[in-house]
Formats: structure tokens, sequence, C-alpha cells
């Protein structure tokens, strides 16, 4: 009794015979499907197998039986009935529970509220389903740095369309935002220092309910990760003068896909300084910038002065740990300042940067402190070792003449 | 002035018979021959232990035991006290000077043989004194409690560990608990300023007693020459020749101290961070190098026994040989010396080659 209960037990768990991958791991593309990425397959791991998408009987190795429409073989999904299909399990809260209790499962009505899923609604056959992004037989754990939805891959993955122009041509989008995403900030941060927490596509646009932030939107979309300068900007000037233009807050002067490093000339009347797309010579925005750039290279450079100062000293062997831990506090000033920028206020800029050039000051006079012991050290060093060499040649002088006089008496 | 000085001369001499003092230590004479350049190393190692003992005095003042405490009142030292950084300077460089010259001492020692009949005793002293040094250099290098140190000073206390049945109680004598922490430091310092001391006096003491009570020893070849051809047999007196000449060193050895201090200050390092990681390619001082070179090539099972258990084991007995040297010296049934210098030679050679070795390798 027991035997069969746990016999049944293992049947139901495990589903281990699977005659549709012992063919069609055999046959040539499209009906081929690899065992060992079959293998790899979130849904195979967790003991589902083809009949669950497919229908069919996966215990038969007679094709008539296997796929008898009887036993609700589908065959080949159709696209226009993926999302529905994948909603038949990950939209069910009761089943979902068995496999992950802590998966969302409202995929599909976010999806419906997207831009793909609204097309979707309305025939397009085109536009994404579960299966574009996610794959189909190679479907992988998001956190899997294989699947096609890691956040490392996830840019790649909608690029696939997006950076199409003639699979896009009919939308009337740029297919420039995969480019324009490669040379930014972010995409670095993922790309090249691994951090996982840098935005990609789905942060900004939304997975399952993808679609582009609008005008009221896009600062809320940044303010996610970049609060303080949200904040500083939602009480500048910029804000209402943005709002009444029609022009995108962040996105104005960071580009929303190019988003490049900002640097110090970002901000000003220089010909890199986005300032000047707005405000001309004379005016008093022009003036602020100018002042406000001012006040950033100021600290910048003393910051540089005093570090290189320091790193001189330390070079030579004296001893500026200190001084190089109070320059951290300039550094931070230079950092807060570089974020109390976006207030637009050239008077709480100044008030950042001074206190940083005050900690300068401060750092570069020990570095000089630092030299000039060095110098002193070296004098007196001189000074001592001729003082020895003369004590030892009067040493020697006296023992010379100690030991004539011995001699003599001998 | 000049009567001042005679005054006050006089009136030590009624009290301690100062003139008595005097005309013994002019009777002490010091040999010279070819290989009295060797004598100066002894004066010489006993220098640097003052000066040890100075700057050590001197460090006394602002250092503080304490994990807290520790790094910072060492970058006080270097950074704010006036010659701060020379006192430190002075003390960490005149530390490995010191195990250098302790070094030297001894093999000249050796290669000389004046540990030879009737010195038996005054190499038992120099040998647990060589101990001893070393045991100020392993306590003393945690004291400025650096990432180096600590690491260091973790790696090291984990080998004596090895030691069958009283390993383990060793390491949590030395560590004061089963991790480096800031018990160990207090510890280290007890033993750096205030047990070794102790024990370096009474041992330095008896070391020099020794000396002065055997006179200075000459080379079998010397005195077998000189038993042949006494005219030839020459000597200086000790004070004031010989001890102008050890000041002449002394002078020379401050020097470069003090050009080491100025042109090559020792670094403070990083503040002890216990949780992180061990710094790759974390080695001990100098003077260690060459036994943890050794541990670090022997494999992990040699001759049925733990490989470190056995490293640990050999560099016991060789220290336990080394203490007992003049009494393993034999005629009967075979002629031990020739076996005696050659493992010393061996055995330099093997120390040279295991340093520099353990210094190139990462």
């Amino acid at each position: 009794m027991a035997v069969l209960l746990s016999g049944g037990v293992l049947v139901s768990f495990a589903k281990t015979k699977n005659s549709c991958l012992d063919c069609h791991s055999n046959l040539p593309e499209p009906l081929g499907v690899s065992a060992e990425i079959y293998s790899q397959n979130v849904h195979a791991q967790k003991g589902l197998n083809c009949t669950d998408c497919h229908g069919g009987d996966a215990e038969s190795d007679d094709p008539e039986k296997a796929m008898s429409r009887s036993l609700g073989w589908k065959g080949k999904i159709e696209r226009r009935q993926i999302p529905e299909l994948c909603a038949s399990c990950h939209a069910d809260a009761e089943r979902m529970k068995k496999y992950n209790p802590g998966l969302r499962v409202d995929q599909f009505q976010q999806y419906k509220t997207s831009v793909h899923g609204i097309k979707w609604a309305r025939g397009d056959s085109k536009v994404a389903v579960c299966t574009d992004c996610h794959g189909v037989h190679d479907l992988r754990s998001p956190s899997d740095p294989r699947s096609t939805v890691h956040p490392a891959n996830i840019a790649t993955t909608c690029s696939h369309c997006h950076a199409d122009a003639e699979y896009m041509k009919t939308y009337g989008i740029k297919t420039n935002q995969f480019a324009n995403y490669q040379q930014s900030v972010h995409r670095e941060a993922m790309a090249v220092r691994g951090d996982l927490s840098a935005p990609t596509c789905t942060t900004c646009h939304g997975n399952h309910g993808a679609t582009p932030p609008g005008v009221a939107n896009v600062t809320n979309v940044c303010s996610n990760c970049h609060l303080f300068q949200a904040q500083l900007f939602g009480k500048s000037p910029h804000k209402d003068a943005f709002a009444t233009m029609g022009l995108l807050g962040c996105v104005t002067c960071h580009s929303n896909h190019a988003i490049k490093h900002p640097t110090d000339d970002m901000i000003g009347t220089s010909r890199n300084a986005v300032c000047i797309q707005c405000h001309s010579d004379g005016d008093a925005g022009f003036k602020q910038a100018q002042k406000m750039n001012e006040d950033l290279v100021t600290l910048a450079n003393a910051i540089e002065a005093s570090d290189r100062l320091l790193g001189q000293a330390e070079r030579q062997g004296m001893e500026v740990s200190r001084a190089k831990l109070q320059e951290a506090g300039a550094r931070d000033a230079l950092l807060k300042a570089r974020v109390t920028v976006h207030a637009f206020n050239e008077r709480e800029l100044k008030e950042d940067t001074d206190a940083g050039v005050a900690v300068t000051q401060q750092t570069y006079t020990a570095g000089e402190k630092a030299l000039h012991e060095w110098k002193f050290r070296r004098v007196g060093l001189g000074l001592s070792l001729v003082m020895i060499v003369v004590t030892l040649v009067g040493l020697r002088l006296y023992i010379r003449n100690l030991e004539d006089q011995e001699n003599k008496q001998i | 002035m000049g009567r001042l000085v005679t005054g006050v001369r006089a009136w030590i001499d009624e009290r301690f018979d100062l003139a008595g003092i005097k005309a013994l230590a002019q009777k002490k004479r010091v040999p010279v021959h070819r290989y009295s350049y060797w004598y100066f190393l002894g004066g010489m190692t006993l220098f640097l232990f003052g000066l040890q003992v100075l700057t050590g005095a001197l460090l006394l003042l602002y250092y503080r035991p304490g994990a807290d405490e520790a790094f910072e009142s060492v970058q006080f030292i270097m950074t704010q006290v006036q010659f701060g950084w020379l006192v430190r300077s002075v003390h960490s460089w005149s530390a490995n000077l010191l195990i250098f010259m302790a070094f030297a001492h001894l093999f000249s020692v050796l290669f000389l043989k004046a540990y030879r009949k009737p010195r038996e005793l005054t190499w038992v002293s120099g040998i647990l004194l060589l101990f001893l040094m070393l045991g100020f250099g392993f306590s003393g290098y945690l004291l400025p409690w650096n990432t180096l140190s600590y690491f260091a000073t973790k790696v090291g206390t984990e080998i004596p560990a090895q030691i069958p049945i009283v390993g383990r109680p060793i390491l949590l004598f030395l560590r004061g608990g089963e991790e480096v922490t800031g018990s160990t430091l207090t510890r280290f310092y007890g033993l750096h300023v205030a047990i070794f001391p102790a024990l370096a006096t009474l041992l330095i003491g008896l070391h020099l007693a020794l000396i002065q009570w055997f006179g200075m020893s000459v080379p079998p070849s010397v005195e077998a020459r000189w038993r042949a051809r006494p005219q030839e047999k020459k000597g200086v007196r000790f004070f004031p020749n010989f001890v102008l000449r050890e000041l002449m060193a002394w002078y020379v050895a401050l020097g470069l101290l003090g050009a080491l201090a100025a042109l090559f200050p020792w670094s403070l390092g990083v503040k002890a961070d216990p949780f992180a990681a061990a710094p790759a390619g974390i080695k001990p001082e100098w003077y260690f190098l060459f036994m943890f070179q050794t541990l670090k090539l022997i494999p992990a099972k040699a001759l049925g026994m733990d490989g470190e258990m056995l490293g640990i084991l050999a560099f016991g007995v060789i220290g336990f040989a080394a203490l007992l040297l003049p009494f393993l010296e034999r005629e009967k049934p075979f002629n031990s010396q020739r076996w005696i210098l050659a493992l010393a030679c061996l055995f330099l050679g093997y120390m040279a080659v295991m340093t520099v070795y353990g210094w190139a390798t990462r």
C-alpha cells in the first residue's frame, strides 16, 4: 500500500517520461528542441513538461497518441494565443502558489494596460508577447544571467524589435534608443561595473505594463533613484518654466536614453553647456549659469591642487593620512554641490562650494607643511651626519694619540 | 668647573671606590688578532637594545594600547608630536637592525667557537636572548594595530596552534581568546613593555657578567698560534681603547639609523579591520620569513605526519639543538666539530636563501 502511494506521488510529482522531447530533440529547426536547453527551462525544472502548453500525451511513444487532438494536443501555439495561454497559469494565484508564492500574478493585467497589450487587443500580431521577451523552450528564471529578461540582458531583448528600423516602420517611433542607451552612464553602471540595480528599459518604462513616461511622469521616474535632484528641481524656477514650455524635466538637459556622465561644463555658458539652449548673453539665467560654473570649477581645481600636493608629500614618505581623510570632506562638498545645482540658485550652490574650498585650504596647508617638514628633516639629517662624521674623526684622532703615547711609554 | 668635577669625583670615590672600578676596567684587556672586528657585534647589539629601550620609553609617553586607540596614538606620534616621527622610525628600524645584529653576533660566536668551555652558559644565555629579541619583534609588530600587523599576528599565532596537545592552549594564551582582538593587543603590549624587558634585563646582566668573568674568547687557531709563539700575543685595554672604538661603531650605527628614519620613515599603514579579508601575499617580517617560507613549501603530508607540524617540530629541534650546542661538541666517539660547522654553514645559507625567496615571492 505504501509502495503504491509513494509510487503514485512520484508519478504525479515528477513527469520523467517525455516522448515529445525524445523525438523533437532529434529534429532539425524549426521543430527541433535541444534537450540540454530544455533542461535549463524554468518550467521543466519545476516539473512541467511540453503537454502543459502544447497538450497531448508525453507518456506515449506513438506519435498518433502523443499528438492526439482528442488528448488536447494544440501543436504550434499562435502568437495571438500566447498571452492568454501563459496567463492561464500565471494569472492563477492558487496555482502559482505551489511553484513560487512570491511571484506576482498580475502580469497579464499589466500587459493589457501596456502599449504592447493595447495593440495586441486590437489585433496587432507584431507587438511583443510573452515569449518574445522571456523565450520559449529556453525560458529561464530572470535571476539566471543567461535569461533574456535578466537585468543585464533586458536592453538587448527590447532592441530585437525597437532597434529594427524595418520592423518598427509602421509604428512611427525612433529606433535609436538602444544605440543611445549603449552610450549612457546607466549602461556603463550595468555592463562595466556590474551594478544590476542600474536602470534599464523596464526600470523607466515598466516591464509587463510597458509604456513610455509622459511629460508629467518623466521626473517621477528619474526621482525614484535621483530623489534629491528631483526635489531641488521641483522647487526651482525651471519646474514651472519647463511645464509651460512643454519641456520634459531631467530629459531636456540629460537626455533620456543617451544619458552621459554629467560634467561641470554642462552648467555654464561654454559651448558644451546646456543652459545656453535657452539662456542668452545678458539675461539673469545666463549670469547665474556663469557664476555657478565658476563656483564648481573653483572647488574642483582646489581639490585637484590639494590632492596633487598631498600625493607628492605621501610619495616622499610623509604621513598625510589625516589630511587625505579630511580631503574626502571637500570631495563630498563637491558631490553635494553637483546635486544642489538642480536648485538653479547660485547663492545656495556657493554655500556648498565655499564649505569645500575651506576644507581644501586646510588640506593644502597640511600638504605644504608636510613638504616643509620633509625639507627640514633632510637638512637635519645632513647636519647630524656632519656632526657624527666630525665626532668619528675626533674619536679616531684621540684613539691614535692615546695609543701613540702608550707605545712611547712601552 | 674643573674643581667642581674633581670635587664630585672625590665624593663618589669616597663612597663607591671609583678608583677601584677604574683600575678593574683598565686591567681588562681585549685580544687583538685578525678576527677581532667580530668582537664589536656584541656591543653593537647591546647599543641597539639600549636605543630600543630609550626610544621605547619615549613612545610609551604617547602610545595607548587598545584596539580603538592604538593606531590613532601612533598616528598622533607620527604627525603631531615633535620628533615623534623620528623616535618611532628609529625604534622600528633599530628593531630590525637589532635582530640582524643578534643573528650576526650569534653566527660570529659560533664560527669563532667562542661557545666552547668554559663559556657554555654565556652561549646559552645568548641564545635565550636571541629568542627574546624575536619575541620583542613579534609582540611589538602588533602594537601599531594596522592591517599588516594584525594579519601577520593572526597568521603567526596560528602556527604554534599546530603543535599537538599544547598547541591550542598556546594559541589561546597568545591571543587572549580565539581571535586576534584588543585582548591580544593589550597582552602583547604587556609582554613587550614589561615582561620581556624584565627578562631581558636579567639575561643581559647574566650575559655581561659571564663575559666579564671569563674574558674575551680567542679562536682556537689564534690560541694555538699564541701558545706556540707567545711574543705574537697582542691586546688592547678594554677601557678606554676598545670602548672608544666601540663608540665609533655606535656612532656609525646612529648615523645609519638617522638616515634610514629620515629617508625611509616607517609607514603608518591602514588601521586594522578584523572583518576585512587578509591582504594577498601577507608575510611576516624578514626575520621570520625563512621559517614561514619553509612551512609554505612543505607538502600537506610528509613522513606520515601533518606537513606544517613537521616543519614546526623541525624548527623546534633546531632551536633546542642551538641552545645545547656547547654540550653537543664531542671528540669521541666521533669529532662533531666539523659536523657542527658544516651544519651551521648550511643553516646560515638556508636562512639567507629562504629569506630572499620569501621576500621575492607573492
